[in-house]
C-alpha cells in the first residue's frame, strides 16, 4: 500500500469562477448545475446555502447571493497553474477532478524532511504562486487521503483502516449503494468493511466490490493492474493545429471514444488516463489523470477536453496550438464485464477461478491465497516472491543473477530453514574457514551417510548494509538412500534450506 | 525415451467380444460386428488426440492414467511416502497448468516454486493455499468450483465419508481432485517408486539431471499396476550408459 499525498481545494467551483470572471469569493457565491447548487462559498455556507438546493431556495436564505452557472471547464483551466505549481516542488503529480491532485508521499516526505514537512510547502508554495488555499491530507490510498485531506489531517501509518472505519458510508459517492446499504443497517465505512468481500462480490458487483475495498482501505490495488501493452494508445496528427477549444472538444469526444472501444476488444478498462500533446512550438505537454472506478468513454472524453482546455488557454501557448495528440492508458484493469466470450472460452475458466478463489479469501481472508511471481535472487526461496492474489503481480526479473543455483530446483523449500548438522568421517562438525576451505570431508548428515556433495558456493549479499547482510555457503548433498539436499552453512549453523524431493 | 516407456507398458492382451458367451456376443457375432464392438473398459481415447473431457498431462505420464489424462471428475492421488514425491505431485500438474488449465495447491507451504516454474506450471494460473485451517474441506470444495485442478495435502487422516464427499464434488463440477497423502477411494493412485540424482561426485559436479520412476495403482480402468520414467528436468534425455558413480542410486528403479 503506497502512502499517498492529497491536494485539495476546497469549494474549487467557486475558487474557479473567483479567478476566472473576478467574483468576490469571500462574500456569498453559490455555482449552479441545473437549477441546483453544486458548489459555495464559506460566507453562503454560513448563511445556510448547501450544496443540492433549489436556486429559489438558496436565493431565499441569503437574498444577496451571486450565481454563477458550472462550468467543468472553467473549472479544470483555473486548476492547471495550481497542478504546475506542485509540480514545481514534486514529481508524479495525477489530477483526480479539477480541485484535487494526488502524489505518492514516499518521495517528497523524503526530500523535505517529513510527511509534515512536505505538506506544508506544498500549502505555501500554491498559496504564493496561485493565491489559492489548499488542504493536504496523507493516508493509505487515494480514497483514504482524499477523506482526511477534507480536515487536513495526516493519517499516521497504518492507520488508513481505524481512520476510516467511522466515517459516514456517504463518503463513497455512490449514491445508489449509499442507499441501499443504509436501508440494510449500514451506516459507517467500518460497517461495510466489515462485510465479507465475497459475499459483497457476488450480492452487489463488480463495482460495489471495489467500494468494498475502498472503505477497507485497501484502494491503493482494486484489482490487478497491470502494465498494458503498447498498442492501446490512440493518436491524431492535426493538419490544422488545435487552437480552439470547441475543435478541440471535438477531437477529444473521438480520441476519446476510440480508446474506449479499442480498451474493450481487449477486456479491459482504463484506471489511469494519459494525456499527451505536441504543441506548434514543438513543446511536449503531458498530464495524467486518474480515477477511483472505471473510465467510462464519456468521462475519459471529459478529461481530455478539461485538459485542453487548460493547455490552450493558459498565457503564452496561443499562437502554437496542438498539432498532435495521443491518449495512452496509464493503468488498466482486466474488465470482464466489458467482454463475455460467445462459447465458455478462456474468460470464462478464468472468470471461474476468480470467484472461486475470491471465495476463498471471503473464508480465510485475503492474505491466505497466494499467487507466486518470479523474483530475483540466488537461493530457491528468494527466487519466487508471494503475492496476495488479486493484487498487482509487478514485474518479473530479467537481469541475470550471478550465484544463482541452476535448475532443478529443490521441489520443496521449508518455509523456515531445518537446523542440520553435518560431520565428517571421524563424527567432527564440518565447518568452512574464511578463505573457504573445508575443514573436513562431509560425511554424515545427522546420521545419514552422505553419498555425494558438492561445495562450498559462497554468497555475500548486501555487504553494504549491515542489517540485512548476509554471508553464507552453499552444498548440495546426496544421501546414500537417494534423497538430496540443498545444505547452507551460515554464521557456523547448517540449516537445509531445500530438498530435492 | 520412447523405448524405456514401451519397457514398462504390458500390451493389452486381445480380448474378443463372443469369448465370454451369453446374448449379447451371440448377437455380436451374428451381425458381423465382431472388432467394431468392444467392453467399455477396454474404450480408451487416442493419447495424442486429448478428448475434452480429459486435461492434458506430460507425454511420460500418459500411460499411467486410464484415458491418457486427467479426466475431469476424477480423483487422483499422489502418495507421501518416500523421496520424490513433490515432483510427482508437480509432474501432474504441469501437463494441464500449461495447456491453460488454473491450479490450486491447498496445505504444501513448502512448495518449491521456482522447481514448479521449471516442470512447466504457469504461475500466473497457480493459486496457493498454503494454509487453509481447520476449514480445509470447505476451501477445497469452493475451489473445485473453479478449478481445473485443485491438489490438496489433509493436515492428518481424513474419515472415508469426508473423501467421497470432495470426490463427489470434483464429478460433480467437473474438476480435477489430487490428494497429496493418505486418501481413500481414489481413482487412481501415484507413487514415487524409484529413481535417483545424477550428477553429484565427491566434492564436485551438481545435481543436474534425476530419473523419477512413478508408478500407478487404481480401479476400474486403472486397476493393473504400471510404471513409467520421468527424466527431469523436463527434456533431459537419459544417459547412454550408466555412470558408475552414480550406481546405488538405482536401487529401486524399475
Amino acid at each position: 500500500m503506497s502512502r499517498t499525498l492529497y491536494v485539495w481545494c476546497p469549494d474549487w467551483p467557486v475558487i474557479a469562477a473567483g479567478l476566472v470572471e473576478g467574483l468576490p469569493v469571500h462574500e456569498p457565491v453559490a455555482v449552479m448545475a441545473a437549477n441546483r447548487v453544486v458548489a459555495c462559498s464559506a460566507a453562503a455556507r454560513a448563511e445556510g446555502v448547501r450544496p443540492g438546493l433549489r436556486r429559489r431556495e438558496a436565493q431565499g436564505r441569503c437574498p444577496y447571493l451571486v450565481v454563477v452557472l458550472d462550468d467543468p471547464a472553467r473549472d479544470a483551466r483555473a486548476f492547471e497553474p495550481v497542478v504546475e505549481a506542485v509540480e514545481d516542488l514534486v514529481a508524479g503529480v495525477e489530477v483526480i477532478r479539477p480541485g484535487a491532485a494526488a502524489l505518492a508521499a514516499r518521495g517528497p516526505s523524503r526530500y523535505f524532511g517529513s510527511e509534515a514537512g512536505a505538506a506544508e510547502r506544498i500549502v505555501e508554495h500554491i498559496a504564493q504562486t496561485c493565491r489559492v488555499e489548499a488542504q493536504i491530507g496523507v493516508a493509505d490510498g487515494v480514497f483514504a487521503a482524499g477523506l482526511a485531506a477534507r480536515t487536513g489531517r495526516l493519517v499516521p501509518d497504518g492507520g488508513t483502516s481505524d481512520f476510516l472505519a467511522d466515517i459516514d458510508i456517504a463518503a463513497l459517492d455512490r449514491p445508489e449503494l449509499v442507499d441501499l446499504l443504509r436501508r440494510l443497517g449500514v451506516r459507517t465505512l467500518g460497517g461495510f468493511a466489515a462485510l465479507p468481500a465475497a459475499d459483497v462480490l457476488a450480492r452487489f458487483g463488480l463495482a460495489a466490490a471495489l467500494a468494498h475495498r475502498l472503505a477497507g482501505g485497501r484502494d491503493e490495488r482494486p484489482l490487478a493492474v497491470r502494465q498494458p501493452p503498447p498498442d492501446l494508445d490512440v493518436g491524431q496528427v492535426f493538419d490544422e493545429p488545435l487552437e480552439r477549444v470547441d475543435t478541440a472538444a471535438f477531437a477529444a469526444r473521438q480520441l476519446a471514444e476510440r480508446l474506449h472501444a479499442r480498451l474493450a476488444g481487449h477486456g479491459l478498462a482504463c484506471t489511469r488516463l494519459g494525456i499527451a500533446a505536441l504543441t506548434g512550438h514543438g513543446e511536449e505537454l503531458h498530464r495524467t489523470w486518474r480515477h477511483d472506478g472505471l473510465l467510462t468513454a464519456a468521462a475519459i472524453a471529459d478529461r481530455v477536453r478539461w485538459q485542453l482546455d487548460g493547455w490552450l488557454t493558459r498565457s503564452g501557448r496561443g499562437p502554437g496550438g496542438l498539432v498532435r495528440l495521443r491518449l495512452y492508458p496509464d493503468g488498466v484493469v482486466e474488465y470482464a464485464g466489458l467482454q463475455l466470450g460467445l462459447w465458455g472460452d478462456a474468460g470464462e475458466d478464468r472468470d471461474r477461478a476468480h470467484r472461486a478463489l475470491t471465495r476463498v479469501q471471503g473464508l480465510l481472508g485475503p492474505d491466505a491465497v497466494y499467487t507466486a511471481v518470479p523474483a530475483g535472487g540466488r537461493d530457491p526461496g528468494d527466487r519466487i516472491r508471494l503475492v496476495p492474489w488479486g493484487d498487482e503481480r509487478g514485474s518479473e526479473p530479467e537481469l541475470p543473477w550471478p550465484g544463482g543455483l541452476p535448475a532443478p530446483s529443490p521441489a520443496t523449500v521449508p518455509p523456515v530453514p531445518l537446523p542440520a548438522e553435518v560431520y565428517d568421517a571421524e563424527g567432527a562438525p564440518v565447518g568452512v574457514t574464511a578463505r573457504l576451505e573445508l575443514t573436513g570431508v562431509p560425511a554424515r548428515l545427522g546420521t545419514d551417510p552422505i553419498a555425494g556433495w558438492a561445495g562450498p558456493w559462497p554468497v555475500d549479499e548486501r555487504w553494504w548494509a549491515p542489517a540485512e547482510a548476509s554471508r553464507r555457503v552453499r552444498f548440495q548433498v546426496r544421501l546414500a538412500d537417494g534423497r538430496a539436499y540443498l545444505l547452507v552453512l551460515s554464521a557456523g549453523a547448517w540449516t537445509i534450506q531445500g530438498v530435492y524431493d | 525415451m520412447a523405448d524405456i516407456l514401451a519397457l514398462h507398458r504390458t500390451p493389452a492382451a486381445p480380448r474378443r467380444p463372443g469369448s465370454g458367451g451369453g446374448e449379447v456376443a451371440e448377437l455380436v457375432r451374428k451381425h458381423g460386428l465382431v472388432g467394431l464392438v468392444k467392453p467399455a473398459s477396454e474404450h480408451v481415447v487416442e493419447p495424442d488426440g486429448v478428448g475434452e473431457r480429459i486435461l492434458p498431462v506430460l507425454p511420460e505420464l500418459r500411460t499411467l492414467l486410464p484415458g491418457g489424462g486427467l479426466r475431469r471428475g476424477a480423483t487422483v492421488a499422489v502418495t507421501t511416502d518416500g523421496p520424490g514425491t513433490t515432483s510427482v505431485l508437480l509432474s501432474v500438474l504441469a501437463g494441464a497448468s500449461a495447456a491453460g488449465s488454473w491450479c490450486a495447491v491447498v496445505g504444501v507451504p513448502g512448495l518449491g516454486l521456482a522447481a514448479a516454474a521449471e516442470f512447466g506450471i504457469v504461475l500466473e494460473r497457480l493459486a496457493l493455499v498454503p494454509d487453509p485451517g481447520p476449514d480445509w474441506p470447505a476451501v477445497v470444495a469452493a475451489l473445485l468450483d473453479g478449478l481445473d485442478l485443485v491438489a490438496v495435502a489433509p493436515p492428518g487422516p481424513i474419515s472415508a465419508g469426508l473423501g467421497s464427499r470432495l470426490a463427489a464434488r470434483a464429478r460433480q463440477r467437473g474438476s480435477v481432485l489430487v490428494p497429496y497423502g493418505r486418501w481413500s477411494g481414489a481413482d487412481v493412485v501415484l507413487e514415487s517408486t524409484g529413481g535417483g540424482w545424477w550428477g553429484l561426485g565427491e566434492g564436485s559436479g551438481r545435481l543436474s539431471r534425476r530419473e523419477l520412476v512413478i508408478s500407478a495403482r487404481g480401479r476400474g480402468a486403472a486397476a493393473r499396476p504400471r510404471k513409467a520414467t520421468l527424466w527431469l528436468p523436463p527434456g533431459t534425455v537419459p544417459p547412454p550408459t550408466p555412470i558408475i558413480e552414480a550406481a546405488p542410486l538405482l536401487e529401486a528403479a524399475g
